[in-house]
């Protein structure tokens, strides 16, 4: 054999099949539980609002990469999880031109503004959602009823508040009397496309799991966090505040927690970290919604804690060194 | 099952060859023999162009404290002594030798066997020392050097690496069932420099049931124990073995001895036994052939000199997908840039294969998965040791731990965005190394 042929390269020459690829598709095989969920829900308009998001977040990635004269990366599968997020995130019947302005804000103004996938602060999907939530607030709180199987474009849905609507604006009687524990778990009630099915969301949710791509530090922080918190204030009152299993069922929390608050790029790294940060998003949840201003607050919460991963991330930084210096000087 | 605490990963295995016996292959007509095999300063060769020389005869002797003797593998003439490929990667002094086929012993060398209980420490120091043996795991560290720590430092724990958690890798394996016997005498011979306080382990992964059950059966009425580790990767590294067995935790700036524990190779053992009962110097060593593309995958015994060339002759030549040879295992061995290089004292494994795609391989940005600090040994932050030394900053590296990494591979072995990351973390140390060793020159 001629020697010529042979290539070098650096150890290790065995690697895992792990990549970006599967660690993104893999998160997408999880959302498609609550995305079928939600075509079941919301009919037509929902696939075509999916579609539509998925497609231009791809269109902006590659434009982007072009722009910027990177490697492509609009297959590698983030910018399908963005453009899936930012579907499940807003509600039916938003008109497709605004997804389209919302795929442009994920993409562009809020991931390759900063350097594209790894060094994004904030998530791209949340980032849309609360731009499209400020500028459009009626089209954005407009939210359809569910009608199964409704796959006809042309007709316009019923609309009406949300649970979590209903509770901020006509009181905890109102929504006692519109609201099951059961409907909320299954999803048959009002929302964005993927708040409402919390079974489908969870399903998908221990996949990533037991694929080993999410930790449940996280999201078990978090929603323990909301789930102490309002049911310390259902204990003191249970006139005026809802019940925590309420609060645990409606709103985009499990999708928040489980999806969006486990992104790996702007999420802390070390365990004690993620605490903190699942804390955080938690008690900053909690307090939105008793006594904010939005009926929702998990998108708040989880961009106001994205601000923080950097801080945390030098928390870790210096004791690692601290921890050095001691050793250094003791040995 | 006993394991070590933190970190580790779990590669396919690969052991393709864990069920062949060992081969001797043939002396070679020619071999090329590196005065540097081991860790330390290269030996200095005592033979000139034309020297004859008998199978074990010295023909490189030990420079300074931190090195090793090096002897003819086998009867022939010297035919050169000059710079020439070694495994490692770049040129070493290295003495060329025509085999005369006779492969005569020079005279009191591979005797009989004799009885190692009369001898003092000193002479099984000696013998060790003189035969030339090193680590033969990979690092290649003198073993009389390890043998003889400093006073102070007291050793209780004699262990004995069987895990082989390298992918691919079976020569340690069917050593120890092949010449279960030689292992745990050497074993002996090496816990009885420690006293009757020393108690000896041999700690074997748990893949490796066949020799676990062999060694069990001889090892315990002399009072050593085989435990079985559970396989995970780098259970084979010396803290990491240590830790496992022990559940001590060897500190940055701290070697073995430092809590008491002094570690060997399987290899080492068994060389060991043979210096010292049979007066036979490290000429030979078990070396495991495999991957996908050589025709037929072996464990052989082979000469040291003997070139990888010749041993791929011997195992039915690589197939035409070949695009690399490592020297080693996968994870830590070093791919060659051609064949034309000897097996020294420290290679355990040559491996053929077709690692697709190494062209269009590039390293993407990283996701910030956390995986390589979930799965890095030594519990360090591979991700920023690898940005901190593409920034170049030498003295901020220092305070992450750099220090600390034993380059075990498991951080780019995981890494989804396929970054090189230990290949960062090696070149920030030979980089500070350099700095001190100006500093200091």
């Amino acid at each position: 054999m001629e020697s010529v042929n042979l290539k070098v390269s650096n150890a290790p020459f065995v690697r895992s099949k792990d990549s970006i690829e599967s660690v993104m598709y893999n998160v997408a095989l999880a959302l498609a539980p609550a995305t079928v969920m939600s075509v079941y829900l919301f009919g037509m308009k929902a696939l075509l609002l999916t579609v539509v998001s998925i497609l231009s977040c791809i269109g902006f990635e590659w434009l982007m990469d072009k722009a910027r004269k990177k490697p492509d990366s609009c297959l590698d599968g983030s910018a399908l999880v963005t453009g899936l997020l930012l579907a499940l995130n807003v509600p039916a019947n938003l008109p497709l031109w605004m997804v389209f302005i919302g795929a442009f804000i994920a993409i562009v103004a809020s991931k390759h503004v900063f350097g594209g996938l790894g060094f994004n602060v904030f998530n791209p999907a949340l980032v849309a959602r609360v731009f499209l939530l400020i500028s459009f607030p009626a089209a954005m709180t407009s939210w359809p009823v569910p009608a199964p199987f409704s796959f006809d474009v042309a007709i316009d849905m019923e609309t009406a508040a949300t649970p979590l609507g209903i509770l901020k604006t006509e009181g905890i009687e109102t929504m006692a009397a519109s609201f099951s524990l059961m409907d909320g778990f299954l999803g048959n009630m009002n929302g964005s496309l993927g708040e409402t099915s919390a079974l489908a969301l969870l399903a998908g949710a221990a996949w990533l799991w037991y694929k080993k791509y999410i930790t449940m530090h996280i999201p078990l922080t978090l929603i323990g966090s909301v789930f102490l918190f309002t049911g310390l204030f259902h204990l003191i009152d249970p006139g005026t505040y809802a019940s925590p299993m309420f609060h645990m069922l409606t709103g985009g929390l499990v999708l928040g927690a489980f999806f969006m608050a486990t992104d790996m790029v702007t999420s802390p790294l070390s365990i004690r970290g993620q605490l903190i940060f699942g804390l955080g998003c938690g008690l900053l949840t909690a307090v939105i919604r008793l006594w904010g201003g939005y009926p929702e607050g998990i998108s708040f919460a989880i961009l106001i804690m994205n601000s923080f991963v950097p801080l945390i991330d030098r928390w870790d930084l210096n004791d690692r060194k601290a921890l050095q210096q001691k050793k250094q000087t003791t040995s | 099952m006993k394991t070590f605490k933190t970190g580790g990963i779990h590669p396919p295995e690969s052991k393709f060859t864990e069920n062949l016996p060992i081969e001797n292959m043939p002396v070679p007509a020619e071999l090329a023999i590196p005065m540097n095999q081991h860790l330390g300063k290269p030996a200095k060769s005592l033979v000139k162009v034309g020297s004859e020389v008998k199978k074990g005869e010295l023909i490189g002797a030990a420079d300074g404290f931190i090195s090793a003797n090096v002897h003819a593998s086998t009867s022939g003439k010297v035919k050169g002594v000059k710079p020439l490929p070694h495994p490692s990667g770049q040129y070493a002094m290295t003495v060329l030798l025509t085999a005369d086929g006779k492969d005569e012993w020079a005279e009191g060398l591979n005797t009989e066997p004799v009885n190692w209980r009369g001898l003092s420490k000193e002479e099984v120091i000696g013998r060790v020392k003189n035969a030339g043996i090193v680590g033969m795991g990979g690092a290649g560290f003198p073993t009389n050097v390890k043998l003889s720590p400093p006073p102070d430092k007291k050793i209780d724990t004699v262990i004995l690496n069987g895990a082989e958690c390298e992918p691919f890798l079976t020569a340690d394996h069917r050593l120890m069932l092949e010449s279960s016997d030689e292992v745990i005498e050497g074993l002996e011979i090496i816990a009885s420099l420690f006293g009757e306080r020393a108690k000896a382990y041999i700690g074997v992964e748990s893949n490796k049931q066949d020799a676990i059950d062999a060694l069990s059966r001889k090892a315990s009425p002399k009072g050593i124990e085989v435990i079985s580790l559970k396989t995970k990767y780098p259970q084979g590294a010396e803290k990491q073995l240590i830790n496992a067995i022990t559940g001590r935790t060897i500190e940055e700036g701290e070697l073995p001895f430092d809590k008491g524990c002094l570690v060997q190779n399987i290899g080492t053992a068994v060389a060991v036994y043979e210096a010292v009962c049979k007066n036979k110097p490290l000429v030979d060593r078990i070396v495991t052939v495999s991957g996908l593309e050589i025709g037929k995958p072996k464990n052989i015994r082979a000469v040291i000199g003997t070139r990888f060339s010749d041993i791929s002759a011997f195992c039915g030549e690589p197939k035409t997908g070949t695009n690399q040879v490592i020297s080693g295992g996968p994870m830590m061995g070093k791919a060659l840039f051609t064949l034309d290089v000897p097996v020294t004292k420290t290679t355990s494994g040559i491996l053929f294969i077709n690692n697709s795609g190494i062209e269009n391989a590039r390293e993407r940005t990283c996701i910030r998965c956390g995986k390589c600090v979930e799965v890095c040994p030594q519990g360090l932050a591979p991700w920023l040791l690898a940005n901190v030394a593409q920034l170049r900053d030498f003295d901020e590296i220092q305070l992450l731990g750099l220090a600390n990494c034993t380059e075990c591979g498991s951080c780019t072995y995981v890494c989804p965005s396929k970054r090189e990351l230990v290949h960062w973390i090696k070149y920030a140390k030979a980089l500070v190394n350099n700095r001190q060793q100006r500093k200091s020159a």
